[in-house]
């Protein structure tokens, strides 16, 4: 009896699958270290216009959000269609901006206090009565840099 | 008794459990990148007595409710809009102390003297939409950076960045402090050339 069996046919061996795990964790590993989960819920719609002259807005730690816009649609029952200010998780009025600014700035770092940005990601349809409201609330407490938060594209877009 | 040697543990399920995990991270992943344009307020105090700044330094655009625009008191279409800014800022008029050498505009003595004179004033009314505004914003900044970014090459050609480049490297906090501090006079010194004068008037009731 033969030691060397001949092998029958010519059946390819499978594929080992032993290192998809690994490939999956890499992947797995990339998209948990890239991810930032949101810290604000949206309560209003927020397509933001497009613009290509912009700048980065790098360092997280030294921006705060002002976001405004139509209520989105679940919200609408309740706080109708009229352009709305929010700041963090809730409805607010242009007054209450001002009291958000100085309680978001006290609330950072004492060298950062004195170059933080107001990101304002307002909806590309709102009224500039609004923004001008919010801008002025922001004159008033000193915080004068401003960041309008864009898209990135061409600014054609904006204009259907 | 002999022991039992361990069963090992089958790790052919560990794939579907990575995988379940990799879409959730898929599904929320959010790369959020924020950009935007970048603009300063001006404060608060009202300045006594205001700069009396001539008629032809100043180029006035107005954003009506009704998102049109009107530039130097004729209607223009946006997509114009850049190239009107680029020609009143580049023109330099001036003449004598105030004459711009380095300015490739016209010349024309109804239009800006020189760019550190001139001023782009944006009046927009409070209906005006928000898209159409930030449209207005970027062609003015574009202008701006038409400009600077000819200057900048014309300073440094052996650079082979422009302004919006080079900008763009200097506030990336990845960059070396050696190279900021390199590309900080070159960027001051074009920033100076062209200083950036944008006036925004506070926006008109609609009647």
């Amino acid at each position: 009896m033969s030691k060397f069996k001949k092998k029958k046919g010519g059946d390819l061996p499978a594929i080992s699958t032993a290192s998809l795990p690994d490939i999956v964790f890499m992947l797995l590993f990339f998209f948990m270290v890239a991810t930032v989960m949101r810290d604000n819920t949206l309560l209003v719609s927020n397509t933001l216009p497009a613009a290509d002259q912009v700048q980065k807005l790098d360092k997280k730690d030294r921006v705060m959000y002002i976001y405004a816009g139509k209520p989105s649609a679940r919200y609408k029952d309740k706080f109708g269609t009229q352009a709305r200010i929010q700041l963090n998780d809730k409805f607010a009025t242009v007054q209450d901006v001002a009291a958000f600014v100085l309680a978001e700035k006290a609330s950072k770092r004492q060298e950062l206090q004195n170059v933080l940005t107001t990101a304002l990601k307002v909806d590309g349809d709102t009224k500039m009565g609004l923004i001008s409201d919010i801008k002025q609330e922001l004159r008033k407490v000193n915080a004068l840099k401003i960041n309008y938060t864009t898209r990135v594209g061409d600014y054609s877009q904006n204009l259907n | 008794m002999a022991r039992r040697k361990a069963p090992e543990v089958n790790a052919g399920s560990m794939a579907d459990i990575a995988f379940l995990l990799l879409i959730f991270f898929l599904v929320t992943t959010t790369i959020e990148t924020d950009s935007g344009l970048n603009r300063k307020l001006p404060p608060m105090e009202d300045v006594v007595d205001p700069p009396i700044i001539k008629e032809r330094n100043i180029f006035t655009v107005v954003v009506n409710k009704y998102n049109q625009l009107l530039v130097e008191e004729k209607p223009l279409e946006l997509v114009n809009l850049r190239l009107e800014a680029v020609k009143f800022l580049d023109n330099g008029g001036g003449k004598g102390e105030e004459a711009c050498d380095y300015c490739l505009g016209d010349r024309d003595l109804d239009s800006s003297d020189n760019p550190d004179k001139a001023v782009i004033s944006l009046k927009n009314d409070r209906e005006t939409d928000y898209k159409v505004y930030i449209a207005v914003q970027n062609e003015l900044v574009a202008a701006y950076n038409v400009l600077r970014n000819r200057e900048f090459k014309r300073l440094n050609p052996n650079l082979g960045l422009d302004f919006v480049q080079a900008n763009k490297i200097y506030n990336d906090p990845r960059t070396s402090i050696t190279e900021k501090e390199r590309l900080k006079p070159l960027l001051g010194k074009v920033k100076l050339l062209f200083p950036q004068k944008l006036s925004e008037a506070e926006p008109s009731k609609t009647n």
